[in-house]
């Protein structure tokens, strides 16, 4: 096995042995760490020792015991919801009006939908809080969501952009030739079509909205306060374990996403 | 999409329909760019409008107080972390990248998996769990007593150490999905060729196979880069006040000063620091190929 060639240039899988190492460490690296909260979320006790010296579900019971953190999350997931919904449904739109067109007016919009990734967070939160100070969206449903929407919608674009890369339009030309308006075709024959990029899409838009930390720091508190922002301020302040029974929901949640959105994939190569 | 020209005696009601339907077609994109551009963007143009205002007047005076110490100092500290962490990025990423990229179809699906999970999990979840193993009793020092190789705990977290080591595990996935991409691509009749006329190993890698790989290396270094430049939750829980980014700055000049003049200026020379960096290397290795996009 070791002295079998490894790559066409016929080096040895015994020769990049440390290849493997240094691979592995970094695999490692990028897994462990956040799968670190889970045993913690089970200690019995204040301080972060590991192994726990006792286990108990005092923390969550310390989380879902509160109205502060039951309220977090309550306005967390309707913002993800309600973000998901209109950055897939925009996004989406944007993908296709861009698919459609020709010459360098594409390339030019494209550009501008990716303007919120290229631009640091910190700036586009100071930006949207001064402009909610004047709307008073700040500490509202609305305000988080079209703040989040912003982030979400390039994502949407990108990944149903290149979705529709492989789809054939001429497929919508055909039903409409037969009869049916612009937008029957659309809805019947392309969007079937490209489902698992939307489907795949929309996974990433809500991730996005529940992660959101930067912008939500600034424009969600009160009563509307999301959890990254109590999370944030819990973590700048003390380490209260009652975050480590929350991440572990958290990375739960994660990889029931992450689950999902391969499922998506999946279907899409059969 | 529409008939190129249209011809015969109705070909100028034909043209003005497919004027209208592209019309009607570039407009489902507007409701998107219209929320990104009020709500992202014009804030942004109105902070530039700030920066260079004082009471009713036009005024550098923001700009000049960037010259000071702190914020010079600030400013440094904010590249030393952005090299830094790209640095460690693509030397740890380049070959975990490179080992995905050669495994089979089915292995490096699963690999791939290891690197998109840190993505979906929470930012704040990552910044917690370092906070855990990095404190003065945590568990990197317990483990490195234990092994006897250091006798006082060591200063990992709250300083320049922890936020290296948070941020590189937040931004390493960005280096290693556009450098697999890329080397997925990469022909590897190219290597058997240059394996063949008699290049070691060592040769075909260095020769052949790098100068290929070069163009994601490049995307991967330049969101690395750009993402580390204004990023603002790791450096603010994982520096425990120590480190003082740019990004920060701009954070307490708004919430401790309501200084918008100078948060502003700070914010315009980020962003045109950013946009710089991502026009110079756009230019060279295409704009199209840094986003993924058509």
């Amino acid at each position: 096995m070791l002295g079998r060639p490894a790559t066409e240039t016929q080096i040895t899988h015994g020769r990049r042995l440390w290849l493997y190492a240094l691979g592995g460490l970094v695999l490692f690296f990028l897994v462990l760490p956040s799968l670190i909260v889970v045993p913690l979320s089970f200690s019995d006790t204040r301080f972060l020792q590991f192994p726990p010296p006792a286990y108990s579900t005092r923390w969550y019971e310390a989380y879902f015991g509160s109205r502060e953190w039951r309220q977090a999350t309550w306005i967390s997931f309707a913002a993800a919801f309600l973000t998901t919904v209109l950055s897939t449904g925009l996004g989406t739109l944007a993908a296709y009006s861009l698919h459609t067109m020709s010459g360098r007016a594409p390339r030019v919009i494209y550009a501008f939908f990716m303007m919120p990734l290229i631009v640091p967070a910190i700036l586009v939160a100071i930006g949207t809080f001064l402009l909610y100070a004047q709307l008073g969206l700040n500490n509202t449903l609305t305000g988080i969501v079209l703040a989040h929407s912003t982030m979400a919608i390039p994502l949407v674009v990108i990944t149903v952009a290149s979705g529709l890369k492989s789809y054939d339009m001429n497929q919508e030309m055909v039903a409409r030739s037969l009869g049916a308006s612009r937008p029957r075709a659309f809805l019947t024959v392309t969007l079937p079509q490209i489902r698992i990029p939307v489907v795949t899409a929309a996974l990433l838009a809500f991730i996005t909205s529940l992660d959101e930390v930067t912008i939500s720091l600034f424009v969600a508190g009160g009563d509307y306060a999301t959890m990254t922002k109590r999370m944030f301020n819990a973590l700048r302040d003390e380490i209260d374990p009652t975050i480590a029974a929350i991440s572990t929901l958290l990375v739960a949640l994660s990889v029931a996403l992450l689950a999902a959105s391969q499922f998506a994939s999946r279907g899409e190569k059969r | 999409m529409t008939a190129a020209t249209a011809q015969g005696p109705n070909a100028e009601e034909l043209r003005a329909d497919a004027r209208r339907e592209r019309l009607v077609l570039g407009a489902l994109a507007a409701p998107g760019l219209l929320l990104i551009g009020i709500v992202a963007l014009a804030p942004i143009a109105w902070l530039f409008w700030l920066s260079v205002r004082k009471g009713d007047s036009y005024t550098l005076e923001h700009y000049a107080r960037l010259l000071h110490s702190s914020y010079a100092y600030s400013l440094q500290t904010t590249f030393e972390l952005t090299f830094l962490v790209t640095a460690i990025c693509a030397l740890l990423g380049y070959p975990l990248a490179y080992l995905i990229a050669q495994a089979r179809q089915r292995t490096a699906a699963i690999l791939l998996l290891f690197v998109l999970f840190p993505v979906w999990t929470s930012l704040l979840v990552r910044c917690y769990a370092w906070l855990v193993l990095l404190q003065r009793r945590g568990l990197v020092n317990t483990w490195l007593a234990d092994a006897g190789l250091i006798d006082l705990p060591l200063r990992l977290v709250h300083n320049f150490t922890g936020t290296t080591i948070g941020m590189v595990h937040i931004m390493l996935p960005f280096m290693v999905l556009p450098l697999y991409a890329t080397m997925r691509a990469i022909d590897r009749d190219y290597v058997r060729a240059a394996a063949n006329l008699g290049a070691t190993p060592s040769q075909a890698f260095r020769h052949v196979y790098v100068p290929l790989s070069l163009p994601g290396l490049a995307a991967g270094i330049i969101i690395v880069f750009i993402l580390c430049l204004g990023f603002y939750v790791t450096p603010a829980l994982l520096g425990g006040g120590r480190v003082m980014t740019w990004s920060m700055q701009i954070e307490r000049n708004v919430t401790y000063h309501s200084d918008w003049g100078a948060a502003s200026a700070l914010g315009v020379v980020l962003l045109a620091m950013a946009l710089a960096i991502f026009w110079a290397v756009g230019r060279v290795i295409g704009f199209n190929r840094i986003l993924g996009g058509r």
